[in-house]
């Protein structure tokens, strides 16, 4: 009886390493593509001396931090300041338990997967919030704050655009949202929410040109002022982790997940899970450009676009998707 | 209404983020403008000022005469010349120091010298750990002179049409 538990805690504990590790790994690599692609847009090289083409850097900055001192605040709260980026990394990584890498390859295939996400990208919030509010310092907190408005704006209409694509599929799983696009993908029906996914994506995670929470001009680091060492470290692989799983969900939602282009021969020789791969990896490259081209936006006109753009936008969307499918006789069974 | 019309479409098509993408897209397969520093060097001027050299004539007598009109044109007051006659009767440095850290490399001593000997030469990779290494004497420049004197000779013949 000890022993049949034992073995099934132990097989989940091997599947979950098996996930986690190319996680991180992959949240290495794409940090080195952020920085590569960033410095090819500014004719820079980009990090190109550790390792075949860089590709070690990372390894090199999380050993570098890893020696570092943490040095925590006098007047910060100790507890809540050393959860603070565990709680961030920790919520970036579990999340990854229900993206489908193929129709079998998931960890964890729940029937309410995309609440699940939705769920646990929402508590991401409170990490940020935590770390601001526990350093007991101004510049810190002035950007928790900002940063807990933005993610919170930004999730309303990330809702939205996940309820069109509900109604299209019909089903919650994420397995079954992919099935549900074998023969389209819902980004060719559902562009304008695709785009919209892709800006608030860009907002929930903090990047440019929503890296307001960390705008180093007028509030130093942000959140992540008070931080150093292991611990600022563990933030950037959160905030990177979380880049990488809103392009996992937006190429699960719209781009076919692990279904290739087309269903012919040269295509349909890849595995599945390099589908995802790739996908992601473009959504990821186009985040990289982003970040290379745009100006920061200000605090009201960020609110502005959340608020009285993009939710009155994705609300309207979904009442034109419904009616379309309703008409059509199109809804999913 | 025409130009509102154009513009809010515009907006909607998000054209002007489009075409900056497509910019930013072909900007990255273009040629970069970074070089890996210590592997590869720029190209540098003959007339670049970089770390000094007393040089010598090619049969092995130094070129300076103590004439101390680098020392007299010297704006940082760097260069520091003592000279008394040599047993032959010519009259020579016994003492040329050059500050390295006041010096700012501004060129005057080498368009001063009469004789071509104080030259400014192409290197400037000559960061030290302590201040003192910096305080060249007449010995490390006459050192600087015979290491670099290839350049050096090249370095002024090339730009002497233009003095």
């Amino acid at each position: 009886m000890f022993l049949e538990y034992l073995n099934i805690v132990l097989y989940d504990l091997l599947k979950i390493v098996a996930l986690l590790v190319p996680v991180l790994i992959s949240v290495a690599m794409i940090v080195w593509v952020d920085r590569r692609v960033w410095g090819a847009v500014q004719l820079r090289k980009g990090p190109n001396v550790v390792g075949p083409f860089g590709l070690l850097q990372t390894a090199a900055d999380a050993l570098k931090y890893i020696f570092k001192e943490v040095i925590i605040p006098t007047h910060a709260n100790k507890v809540i300041f050393i959860i603070a980026p565990i709680v961030t990394m920790s919520l970036a990584l579990i999340a990854w338990a229900v993206i489908p890498f193929s129709e079998t390859l998931v960890l964890a295939n729940i029937n309410v997967g995309i609440l699940y996400i939705f769920a646990v990208s929402s508590l991401g919030v409170y990490g940020i919030i935590m770390a601001g509010w526990a350093s007991n310092s101004k510049y810190p907190f002035l950007g928790a704050l900002r940063s807990a408005a933005q993610m919170v704006s930004y999730e309303v209409s990330i809702g939205f655009i996940i309820i069109n694509v509900l109604l299209c599929a019909g089903s919650l799983n994420l397995v079954d949202i992919v099935l549900a696009q074998k023969n389209i993908w819902y980004a060719i029906p559902l562009f304008p929410m695709f785009v919209i996914f892709f800006i608030s994506a860009l907002a929930e995670t903090n990047r440019p040109p929503f890296d307001l929470p960390e705008a180093e001009a007028e509030l130093v680091a942000g959140y992540q002022t008070e931080y150093s060492g292991m611990m600022y470290a563990l933030f950037w692989l959160g905030e990177y982790a979380n880049i990488l799983l809103l392009c996992g969900l937006g190429s699960v939602l719209f781009l076919g997940g692990w279904l290739s282009p087309i269903d012919a021969y040269p295509f349909n020789l890849v595995p599945a899970p390099f589908w995802l791969i790739f996908k992601i990896l473009f959504l990821f490259i186009l985040f990289a450009l982003v970040k290379a081209i745009v100006p920061r936006y200000r605090y009201d006109q960020l609110m502005r676009l959340g608020w009285k753009v993009f939710l009155p936008f994705s609300l309207f969307w979904v009442v034109v998707t419904a009616s379309f499918l309703y008409f059509f006789n199109l809804l999913p069974q | 209404m025409k130009i509102k019309f154009s513009r809010v479409l515009k907006i909607i098509f998000l054209s002007e983020f489009v075409k900056s993408l497509y910019l930013a897209f072909i900007y990255m397969f273009k040629r970069r403008a970074t070089i890996n520093y210590p592997f590869e060097k720029g190209p540098i001027s003959p007339r670049f000022r970089g770390e000094h050299a007393l040089r010598r004539y090619p049969d092995g007598e130094e070129r300076c005469i103590a004439c101390k009109l680098c020392e007299a044109v010297c704006p940082a007051q760097a260069i520091t010349i003592e000279a008394e006659p040599r047993e032959d009767g010519s009259r020579r440095t016994t003492r040329y120091d050059i500050d390295m850290l006041k010096c700012i490399y501004c060129g005057l001593c080498q368009e001063s010298c009469p004789v071509d000997a104080i030259v400014q030469g192409p290197n400037f990779e000559f960061a030290t750990e302590t201040r003192e290494e910096l305080y060249y004497n007449k010995e490390k420049l006459l050192e600087n002179g015979d290491k670099w004197e290839k350049e050096l000779a090249h370095n002024i013949k090339a730009d002497k049409s233009f003095r």
